[in-house]
Formats: C-alpha cells, sequence, structure tokens
C-alpha cells in the first residue's frame, strides 16, 4: 500500500498531488498497453494478436475504401465526442449520448416522414433543426433532475438511453415502418432531397463538414468568449466560480443542451448522409466510444480530430476481424481497455520513488 | 396460482439479481468508492456462468468462477481508486465498457446454448400452511434464499458490529478512521473487492433464473438500476431488498401486462423500469432536497494521508 508504509528495502513510493499534468505521450502509451492486453484474451482464444491486429489496421486504414469508412464512422465520434467533451469540462458526466444520437436520428426521420416532399434544401434544414432539438431536448431531460432534483446526471443520462432505444424499435416496428419493405424494421428510404451530399462516389459525407465547424466553434468559444471562460473556471475550481458569482445550474443545462444537440446532428448525419433510412442498431455504440473519444483526447478539440479518426478505424476494424471468424466486440473490448490504462496513466505518474531516510 | 401470487414470484425472481447487485452496490459505496461498473460485472458475472456452466456442467464450479473473476475485477477498481486515487466515475465506466466488450467477446461460442441446468429448489414444507406467502416459499431458488440471508447478514454487519463501524467510518470520514488506527486502505479494498463479486453474483442469477442462456447484453441496462436502486435504498440492506423486489414487479409488470393482451404496445412497457427509475430519484431528490440523503460523506474522494483539509 503505498499510502501506508511502502517500505519495500529503502525504498518509498511518494504521492505527489501537484503533478496534474500527465505527460503527452500517456495516451499512446495506453493504447499500446490496451492492445498488449486485449492480445492475451485473443492469444487464449488460439488466434494470433498479430494476425488479428493487422487485420484490423489494414482493414481500417490499408485501403482507400476502408479509409473513407472510418472517416464516416469517424464523423458521429467527432460530434458526440465534442458534446461530451463540452459537458466533461464542468464535471457533467452525460453518458447519454447514445440516446440523443437516437433521437436525432428519428426526429430527421420524421421530417421525412411528414413532410415528404420538401425541396431538398428545406428537407435537410428541417431535419436538421429538428435532429439537433430532439438531442438538446433529450439532453435537458438529463440536466433538470441534475439541476433541480440532485438527481446524478451519469444514471439519468444512462436510463434514457435505453427508452431511446425502445422508442426507435417501436416506430421502426410500428407506425413508420416502410410498407414496401418486405416486413423488415425500418422506415422507407430517403429520396436524393433527404440525403446529405457525399463526396464522389464514397460514403463519405457533409457531415465530415458540420463536425469540423463544431470543432472550431468549440475552440473558439472556449478560448475567446465569456462563456468559454466561465466554463474553464468551474472547471478548475467550481467552489471558486459560485464565489464568483457564476451560476453553475445554468451551465449545466446550457452545456447538457449543446452536448445532447451535438449528438442529435450526428444522429441527423447518420441516418441522412450513410444509412438514409431509419432502422435499428442505427449506431454501434458511437455514444459510448465517444466518451472515450473525449478523454483520450483530453478534451481538447484537435485532439478530438485524431482520437475520432482513430476510433472510427477501431470500429471499422472491428468488422473487418469479422471475415476471419472474431467477433466484432474485440473493438469495444479493446475501449474499454484503453480507458482503464488512460485513467491509470493520468494518475501513475504523480508517484515517485524516493530513497527514504 | 392467482395472479398476484404469479406476479410476486416473478417479481422476486427479476428482483433477485437486481437486490445483489444493490447489496454489492452497498458495500462498495459505503467504503466511499463509487461504483458505475455494476452493468459491466454483471455481465461479466453472467458469461464467466454461462461458459463454466456448459463446459463442466457444475453448478457450484460456474458461480465460483463467476465470484471469482468478477472480484478480480474489483481489485482492478480498488487499484485504480485507492491506491492510485484514479476518477472513480470515469473508473466504472471503463469496467462497463470492458466487461460488455469482453464479456460479448468470450460469449460469442456459447451464444444461444441452454444452460445444462438451473438452480436447485428448496422445499420447505414447513412454511407450505402460511397463508399468502407459502405458495412463494416453496417456488423460491437456492440464490434467491442466500440473498434474503444476505441482506439480514449486511444489516446486522453495517449497523451493529464493531467491523460495520469501521466500515461506516472509512466510508464517512477517512482521515478520522485513519487517525484511529483504521486500515483505510485495507478496508477499501476488500469492499470494493467484496462488493465487485456480488455484482457478478447478480449476473450469475440473471442467467441461472431469469433468462437460461447467454446473449449478448442481456443485462440491458439492470446494472444501471442497480447504481440507482443503491441511492433509492439509501445505502441501507433492508430498504434494498424492498427497492429491489419493487424494480423486479415493475419489470415483470410489463411482460404479464402483454400476457393480458393489452393494446399498449410492448416497447412503452419495457420503458416502465427506467422512466420510473428517473421519477424516483427525482422525487427522492426532491423530498430530501433539505436533509441528508443518507450518502456515505466521502462517496467519491479519494483519501489521501498527506492531505489536510
Amino acid at each position: 500500500m503505498a499510502g501506508r508504509s511502502g517500505r519495500w528495502y529503502s525504498l518509498r513510493l511518494e504521492y505527489d498531488s501537484s503533478r496534474t499534468r500527465s505527460p503527452w505521450w500517456t495516451p499512446i502509451l495506453s493504447v499500446v498497453l490496451a492492445l498488449l492486453l486485449c492480445a492475451v484474451f485473443i492469444a487464449a482464444n488460439g488466434m494470433s494478436p498479430l494476425v488479428v491486429y493487422e487485420k484490423m489496421f489494414r482493414g481500417a486504414f490499408g485501403t482507400s475504401y476502408g479509409f473513407t469508412e472510418t472517416m464516416v464512422k469517424a464523423i458521429p465520434l467527432l460530434l458526440c465526442g465534442l458534446g461530451i467533451a463540452v459537458a466533461y469540462r464542468i464535471s457533467v458526466w452525460n453518458i447519454g449520448a447514445e440516446g440523443q444520437l437516437t433521437v436525432g436520428a428519428m426526429a430527421a426521420t420524421a421530417v421525412t416522414i411528414y413532410f415528404p416532399d420538401l425541396s431538398s434544401f428545406w428537407s435537410i434544414t428541417l431535419m436538421l433543426v429538428f435532429g439537433t432539438a430532439a438531442g438538446a431536448l433529450w439532453g435537458l431531460m438529463t440536466a433538470v433532475p441534475r439541476t433541480h432534483f440532485g438527481v446524478n446526471e451519469l444514471i439519468t443520462s444512462l436510463m434514457l438511453n435505453y427508452v431511446a432505444l425502445l422508442a426507435l424499435d417501436y416506430v421502426v416496428f410500428g407506425p413508420w415502418k416502410d410498407p414496401k419493405g418486405f416486413n423488415f424494421p425500418g422506415s422507407p428510404m430517403f429520396t436524393a432531397a433527404q440525403s446529405l451530399p457525399v463526396l464522389g462516389s464514397t460514403r463519405l459525407h457533409i457531415g465530415l463538414v458540420f463536425g469540423l465547424v463544431a470543432v472550431l466553434v468549440y475552440y473558439l468559444m472556449i478560448r475567446f468568449t465569456r462563456w468559454g471562460y466561465e466554463l474553464r473556471l468551474i472547471g478548475a475550481n467550481p467552489t471558486a466560480a459560485r464565489y464568483a458569482g457564476i451560476h453553475i445550474k445554468k451551465h449545466i443545462i446550457i452545456v447538457m443542451l449543446i452536448s445532447g444537440g451535438l449528438a442529435g446532428i450526428a444522429g441527423m448525419a447518420e441516418v441522412s448522409g450513410v444509412t438514409h433510412k431509419l432502422m435499428q442498431g442505427i449506431s454501434p455504440g458511437y455514444g459510448y466510444t465517444a466518451i472515450i473519444v473525449a478523454w483520450l483526447a483530453k478534451l481538447n478539440p484537435l485532439g478530438l480530430i485524431v482520437t475520432s479518426v482513430l476510433f472510427g478505424g477501431l470500429i471499422v476494424g472491428g468488422y473487418s476481424v469479422q471475415t476471419i471468424g472474431l467477433p466484432s466486440s474485440i473493438s469495444e473490448m479493446l475501449q474499454g481497455a484503453i480507458l482503464f490504462f488512460l485513467i491509470a496513466g493520468d494518475m501513475i505518474h504523480r508517484f515517485r520513488i524516493r530513497r527514504s531516510a | 396460482m392467482d395472479f398476484t401470487t404469479q406476479l410476486l414470484i416473478a417479481a422476486i425472481s427479476a428482483g433477485t439479481p437486481l437486490l445483489l447487485a444493490t447489496l454489492g452496490g452497498i458495500l462498495t459505496e459505503r467504503a466511499g468508492i463509487i461504483q458505475l461498473g455494476a452493468e459491466g460485472l454483471m455481465l461479466m458475472g453472467a458469461v464467466t456462468t454461462c461458459i463454466v456452466y456448459i463446459r463442466s456442467g457444475n453448478l457450484i464450479l460456474a458461480l465460483l468462477a463467476a465470484v471469482a473473476i468478477t472480484a478480480l475485477l474489483g481489485m482492478v477498481h480498488s487499484f485504480l481508486c485507492v491506491t492510485l486515487r484514479a476518477n472513480q466515475t470515469m473508473s466504472g465506466l471503463a469496467m462497463t465498457l470492458f466487461g460488455s466488450g469482453l464479456s460479448a467477446y468470450l460469449g460469442k461460442s456459447i451464444s444461444g446454448i441452454p444452460l445444462p441446468g438451473s438452480l436447485p429448489k428448496l422445499d420447505l414444507e414447513i412454511l407450505k400452511p402460511v397463508p399468502v406467502l407459502g405458495e412463494l416459499f416453496g417456488r423460491l431458488d437456492m440464490l434467491t434464499w442466500f440473498s434474503l440471508l444476505l441482506v439480514l447478514v449486511l444489516h446486522l454487519l453495517i449497523h451493529h458490529t464493531s467491523w460495520g463501524l469501521h466500515l461506516r467510518a472509512v466510508g464517512d470520514n477517512p482521515a478520522t478512521a485513519d487517525v484511529m488506527g483504521i486500515r483505510v486502505q485495507l478496508i477499501r479494498y476488500c469492499y470494493v473487492t467484496a462488493g465487485a463479486a456480488l455484482i457478478g453474483l447478480a449476473g450469475a442469477d440473471m442467467v441461472l433464473a431469469y433468462a437460461p442462456t447467454w446473449n449478448e447484453g442481456l443485462t440491458a441496462g439492470r446494472g444501471w438500476i442497480a447504481v440507482g436502486l443503491v441511492i433509492f435504498a439509501r445505502w441501507n440492506p433492508l430498504r434494498a431488498l424492498f427497492c429491489a423486489y419493487f424494480f423486479g414487479a415493475l419489470d415483470s409488470l410489463g411482460f404479464r401486462i402483454q400476457l393480458l393482451g393489452s393494446a399498449v404496445p410492448s416497447y412503452f412497457l419495457k420503458m416502465i423500469p427506467y422512466i420510473v427509475t428517473i421519477l424516483v430519484l427525482m422525487y427522492l431528490g426532491y423530498r430530501n432536497r433539505n436533509k441528508p440523503s443518507g450518502t456515505p460523506e466521502s462517496l467519491g474522494t479519494p483519501y489521501i494521508r498527506e492531505q489536510r483539509f
């Protein structure tokens, strides 16, 4: 036990709480260690980890098709991750991005169902507005219990994820089911006017621009506005912020609206840009992966772009190992392991080995 | 067997995994460590039980394996939160993500294979004549009885023994406990590990008594509901019993209503437990806005001996 006497011959572990900045290479090291840990599990299953990892890497970054797919997956991760980063700035633990994304996708689909004949511009605009609003509303439903009833937002946001997924099941099996869809649970196909423009013949859609613009806005807001300053202040020292007269409750509601809204945009972009219809499994856990994306990037805007591409690659790589008979949940396992090593790494460097007198 | 008895049995059968997980959460959090990894731990307990039971055919071995694996994960959580003083929220989230990924990965080979047996029932002839409850007692399995016993044992432990006093001291004010010579870190390690093992047992009960085959993500948020139940129960094992059965009843109520041929789509009935969780937490938050909520006072703050406040 480090805290007690920790004597081992004449060496002693000392905890130095002032060393709050972990070195820049901890995220990289944690990814490497997570790969090593999961290699053990893969080997135990009788596969060669090297073969599996090579397969994953080639699948995600090896071909131009794989790379654009990775970018396609990176878009919702970037948008959700950004939303999560905003909330985590002031220690609001939003883990409801999955549900917020789902309701965003549902609201966008509602536009296509109830206003089928709008022009392209109006369709996309309305879908974007509705998607954002639905996500933001879902975020609000997490924020208000926290600010006015003292309910931990972790539980609320997670419960709402399940509610959102059940609501999705209801609409794709029920009222919005495609009558021409051979009884397959899903909405009718979107028309060209209801689909986001894509790059050439790839599946890479304009949502990437939404993501990059959002990152830029986030950076500028955090850096140069009063609001961003207040967020940073609350993040650094909530007690001091409260004494300085900052309304923390107001900020919690604002960040949850932003957080949910961004995830809602991600959901809208996903249905309108990638799947072109609403169906079950619209998100292979983007909302959860985005938590790690945000944490690995240390909430830093540039870092977010890098980590969302990396994790987009991890998801695509997870699909590509299915061809050699491994479940794609391998990437989920890696993600959890990365997060473990990351939070451990953030703390480990605070310990120093000292010669005890 | 009238409707009420059936509902009660269903409530107990759905409520037992919740109860075990809640008790595990109570033990962990009483020691001052937040446990948000319940979902992942339950999944790991469930998948371990399935694999070992299907491969060996030995129920006891399967239960022991589930407890051992989740205890090991509990030690990882302790190491991160107690020794390294890492962010407890993030560690729990990592546990949930890692547990759901790893359980899906390990369970791929046994997905959909029915378990070779189920939990032995304890037939108590003595209790049969008891009005109303007699019917129930004849149908409870071993783990349910164990969980009932555990409620009593933990209640006595926490409130009526010196061990429990130490545990509460460590959760409320570790600095004072440390001064009194209580080994804070050791106690935290023990209870976090034991709590994780209980949550793993909850996962085992889930597949043995409730859903007799492994399916990816079969806990469907019950681990998180248990996290909420710890708060409803105000970190108190006796209250946990009632809260868990109440939720078990909600869980099975939707299913029963469907059987009766209700017009409400089943998706909305399945939402009930999740929505009620939020509403009850809001109600409690509103009611206790000016009262202590029973939270262990140092919940979530790592203890560092050198620090003075």
